[in-house]
């Protein structure tokens, strides 16, 4: 039973953290129709940076408190994603957004590539040790489960963000003008939203979650390196597709849905298949997933909300 | 007589400035420049080259010619089909003897190309079994195989640890796999049993479904064979889970790296094994470590003293068989007898380094100390 | 071989003979000049021509059933793997190679059906993920199938290939012709595949105008409308897929002969990705332009490999971009600027089959 909580708790993290992801991907996609693939890479930017600015500090202030130097390096990371969201959108997505169906997908793909070898350039290909600020020491066992402060913060954290996110989309008038975009353009447009505005905000938003998930990610492992952000980005699609893509509730059940998955998975695969597949087998349990879901069904766990395209 | 000739010429072409009565002798080492373990790769690419320079100051004679040697450096990534055309650039190049590879998994498929080519190749670092035992006359390594580590570990982990139960890890690698089964095996022999078998990837950063896992069973000893871009978080994550047993690596994760990605997880209980004596306890170790620090402005990390004596191992069989062709020095290097760095280099017939030592460390005071 | 005729800058156009000369001759004595730099070229060319047949073969699914396959290189595995299989000390079996290219690139059909027939339903964006899960599991059982019981060695790789034996001439030994001269394997192999390249490309522009061709043509300019006039697309869809799969599952077991050694690290994500660079760059949907988008980048990355390590360490004394982070920048960079600038690639697809195009044939312009 102790294993089963336990496996239980670890899945929690993970897919705490993928559901902040999948939730960038799902918003780009209810929007625009587009799979950022870039969205992964901006959650390694953000850890890099905070990594970056934590150097830093620790260089400048050695004094300063943890807390105060992770709040300061959320404050640096979150930033520069959102004006790397922005970026992206605006230079490369905006140009394209008539053109045919495969061309922003390749492009996307380029992009995520792109900012890959940038943060190659610039941290090397190494693995960065994360100074994990928050303390990984475990708390007292309960009934046998271990439990890290970083992974209350992980999971609390991002149930309060997500929960916030519902807020803003559904009770104000920032939500309500992104839902209408999501819905139709053109209606929208006439409606008086500036689509154009609504559009690059929602890049804004996600590069913004991407950034603290990055933090949280790397905090949790006490590593980070180009690298980190490709497959948690590719399983953060897959848990959006899994809740259903287009609708933020969806991205947040599919994500924490996928973490328990894959920790269970890994736990317990030897004992399903008597011993002929094992825990190398862990990476792709997202795509199977991602496979069954497509083809029994598509439209996902809580149904999809993507825009009508006239 | 028609290679001599081509030989020459290519030499000719090469970018060296030939002296008129000076020859040039292009020496091939090869290892990840660029990756995960670079750190551990420019190590070895250091310590061949110190060989070379201090070889070419002395200043060495072959065949009545003056010759000087010349270090061809190549990157294989840690990828094994890197590996294989950077060994025929290198066969290509017309290199007489081959410093490399670092990775069982690069130096294996590659020392098919060096054996099609007649070129030995001594590798400091590969340790998988299978290298020396493909029947190539021409391949060496300066380090003891993962047999021989395995066995060490198995019984350092039953014997001196006084594990009766152990969990073994490994990350699908060539190397790692390969010493993994071989520590299962000696654990097996010395009466331990092993109570779980997981693994992972080399480049994965969470393990906590497998350690999970393994803490149901709850093993007195944990051995994982990988590198230590995984040991370290993987240490990490078995502390944040509170898992005490003894955590155990092999050579891949006996490097000052692996204790700055463990961070705070690292103690006493952590131990790793490296095949040779500790770099101190050296015949040649500390003025290797000093002179190395003094030319290259870092640290030793693991197998630049192995890299060391195996170019110094292929330039004195040339000196003996006072020939630069690897048909003509081959069995002087085969019956190589001398006292490097490390120790007494002398190969057995299969290629394996004949006193294969294998070294137990254990973490003291910020550092891998030798047990 | 006219459309790769008119694909040659300046010369295309005005004089088509002249240019189809100009490509036989280039094809044919490429290598000759390539070893005045080093035997090592050779080599280059010898896989850049195996990337031209991926690219080939990824075109077909991409450019001409406008399928978007992130994982296609899982189907070169196949064909590498089977060679391994069945041509190697692994298992002990060592059938001739005109047995095993045959099952190689049968295999590798059955796999795309096998990943065809599920996924063709699905929106393209879909679709690119699915295929590149697919990719994905393909190499992790490549790479773990050695336990419990010993399929592929794992990570390890199969060694030893057989070389390729062309009625009983062994490609991979140097051919001797007098006692003094002979060609260097690599010529062999480079010829021999040039071979197979021109046999592709006759194949692929054959199947471009026959029937299945023009259906894949309407399928992909309106695929309502071609399912409006009775085109079955699901099967079309199927067929770009295996044929495609075909044609990597050979590249495959050409690749397995000619290097002699498979492992699960040469079909990662990476290459998928690089393969559809090489399509997206050089112009999806036509011949011409995969070979091109191939060529130029399979060796401009080798190229720079050789130069830029020198000349940083001259110009900056130190290594800021290693070769392996130069070939993911080039990648990168010539799929976003040509996605943004050209969308249809160096070398666009012609509307073949469009009225216009018919009438400017004929001499009735517009």
């Amino acid at each position: 039973m102790e294993i089963f909580l336990q496996q239980l708790v670890n899945g929690l993290v993970v897919g705490s953290v993928y559901a902040l992801v999948a939730l960038g991907y799902t918003m780009v996609y209810g929007i625009l129709g587009l799979i950022n693939f870039a969205h992964g890479d901006l959650v390694m930017v953000g850890a890099m940076t905070a990594l970056q600015t934590m150097l830093f500090l620790m260089g400048a202030a050695p004094g300063m408190s943890p807390l105060t130097m992770l709040t300061l390096s959320l404050a640096v990371a979150i930033p520069v994603c959102m004006m790397l969201g922005y970026t992206m959108e605006r230079l490369a997505y905006r140009r394209l957004r008539n053109a045919p169906r495969l061309a922003p997908l390749i492009t996307a793909i380029g992009m995520s590539f792109l900012l890959q070898t940038i943060a190659m350039i610039l941290w090397g290909r190494n693995y960065h040790t994360f100074p994990q600020l928050v303390s990984t020491a475990p708390l007292q066992p309960v009934a046998g489960v271990f439990v890290t402060p970083i992974q209350v913060t992980i999971v609390v954290g991002s149930a309060l963000i997500m929960a916030a996110l519902i807020v803003l989309v559904t009770k104000t008038r920032l939500g309500r003008a992104m839902r209408a975009t999501a819905e139709n353009h053109r209606v929208a447009a006439l409606m008086g939203v500036d689509t154009n505005l609504i559009i690059a905000l929602t890049f804004v938003i996600g590069a913004a979650l991407a950034a603290v998930a990055g933090v949280m990610y790397a905090s949790n492992y006490g590593i980070a390196h180009y690298g980190m952000g490709f497959m948690p980005g590719l399983k953060a699609f897959t848990a959006a597709v899994l809740g259903g893509i287009g609708n933020l509730g969806g991205a947040m059940l599919g994500g924490i849905v996928l973490g328990l998955v894959e920790s269970f998975g890994a736990g317990y695969i030897e004992h399903m298949t008597f011993g002929l597949l094992n825990s190398s087998y862990q990476d792709i349990f997202a795509f199977i997933i991602l496979g069954l879901v497509l083809i029994f069904r598509p439209t996902g766990l809580l149904g999809e909300r993507v825009s009508d395209r006239a | 007589m028609k290679r001599s000739v081509v030989a020459l010429a290519v030499m000719g072409l090469g970018l060296s400035l030939a002296h008129a009565q000076e020859t040039v002798v292009r020496l091939g080492s090869v290892a990840p420049l660029t990756g995960t373990i670079s750190h551990l790769g420019k190590d070895n690419e250091n310590g061949a080259r110190l060989a070379i320079e201090d070889a070419n100051a002395k200043g060495v004679t072959i065949d009545g010619k003056k010759v000087r040697f010349e270090l061809l450096g190549e990157d294989d990534q840690a990828d094994p089909r890197t590996g294989t055309t950077v060994a025929q650039r290198l066969v290509d190049a017309d290199v007489k003897g081959v410093v490399g590879h670092l990775n069982s998994g690069t130096t294996i498929p590659a020392s098919r190309i060096y054996n099609q080519a007649g070129v030995p190749m001594v590798s400091p670092s590969a340790t998988n079994p299978t290298l020396t035992r493909q029947g190539y006359p021409g391949v060496f390594r300066t380090i003891a195989n993962d047999v021989q580590q395995g066995g060490m570990l198995g019984k350092f982990i039953v014997g001196s640890l006084g594990a009766k139960t152990v969990a073994i890890i490994d990350d699908r690698t060539a190397y790692g796999q390969g010493l993994a089964d071989e520590t299962e095996k000696a654990v097996k022999a010395a009466g331990g049993k092993v109570v779980a078998r997981e693994f992972t990837t080399d480049k994965a950063t969470d393990f906590n479904a497998i350690l999970t896992k393994i803490r149901g069973v709850k093993p007195d000893a944990i051995f994982f064979g990988g590198m230590d871009a995984q040991a370290g978080p993987m240490l990490r994550q078995l502390k944040q889970l509170g898992i005490e047993a003894k955590f155990v690596t092999g050579d891949g994760g006996c490097s000052p790296e692996m204790i700055k990605l463990a961070g705070d997880a690292i103690n006493a209980t952590t131990y790793c094994s490296m095949p040779g004596l500790a770099i101190d306890k050296m015949p040649g170790g500390p003025e290797f470590r000093t002179r190395y620090k003094a030319r290259f402005n870092t640290d030793v990390q693991i197998y630049s003293p192995y890299a060391y004596d195996a170019a110094t191992a292929i330039i004195r069989a040339m000196q003996a068989a006072d020939s630069a062709e690897p048909s003509k020095y081959l069995p002087a290097l085969k019956k190589s007898n001398f006292q490097g760095v490390i120790g007494t280099v002398a190969f057995d017939d299969k290629g394996d380094i004949k006193e294969g030592a294998v070294t137990m460390y254990q973490y003291r005071n910020g550092a891998w100390s030798p047990m | 071989m006219n459309e790769l005729a008119s694909a040659v800058p300046w010369l295309g156009r005005r004089n088509p003979q002249a240019a189809r000369w100009l490509i036989v001759i280039v094809a044919i004595a490429a290598p000759l000049v390539a070893v005045l730099f080093g035997r090592t070229w050779v080599r280059v060319l010898d896989f850049a021509l195996l990337y031209v047949m991926l690219a080939l073969g990824l075109n077909l699914v991409v450019g001409f059933a406008g399928l978007l396959d992130l994982g296609y290189i899982a189907f070169y595995a196949v064909g590498a793997y089977t060679a391994a299989f069945l041509a190697s000390p692994h298992f002990g079996v060592h059938l001739p190679f005109w047995i095993v290219l045959p099952v190689a690139a049968g295999f590798a059909a059955l796999a795309g059906i096998m990943l065809g027939f599920p996924v063709l339903r699905l929106r393209g964006d879909y679709l690119a993920i699915v295929t590149l899960g697919f990719g994905e599991i393909v190499r992790i059982f490549l790479n773990n199938l050695n336990y419990p019981v010993n399929i592929t060695n794992g990570p390890q790789g199969i060694n030893a290939l057989d070389p390729l034996v062309l009625f009983g001439w062994d490609l991979s030994r140097n051919l001797e012709i007098t006692e003094n001269l002979s060609i260097n394997s690599l010529f062999l192999y480079y010829y021999f595949f040039l071979a197979c390249v021109a046999g592709s490309i006759v194949f692929i522009q054959r199947l471009q105008v026959s029937r299945v061709g023009r259906a894949w043509a309407a399928m992909r300019d309106d695929e309502l409308a071609a399912k409006a006039i009775g085109i079955n697309t699901r099967n079309l869809k199927l067929l770009a897929f295996s044929l495609g799969a075909t044609f990597g599952g050979v590249a495959g077991g050409l690749f397995g002969a000619f290097q002699g050694f498979v492992s699960p690290e040469s079909f990662s994500l990476m290459e998928s990705i690089a393969v559809l660079t090489m399509v997206v760059f050089g112009g999806m949907g036509n011949v011409a332009g995969a070979i091109v988008g191939a060529l130029i980048l399979s060796a401009l990355p080798e190229i720079l490999r050789h130069l830029a390590v020198p000349l940083q360490q001259t110009l900056f004394g130190t290594v800021l971009l290693d070769p392996e982070v130069l070939r993911m920048l080039l990648l990168s960079l010539a799929m976003i600027l040509m996605m943004l600038l050209k969308p249809a690639g160096l070398i666009p697809a012609h509307a073949r089959y469009s009225h216009v195009e018919h009438l400017k044939r004929h001499g009735v312009s517009r």
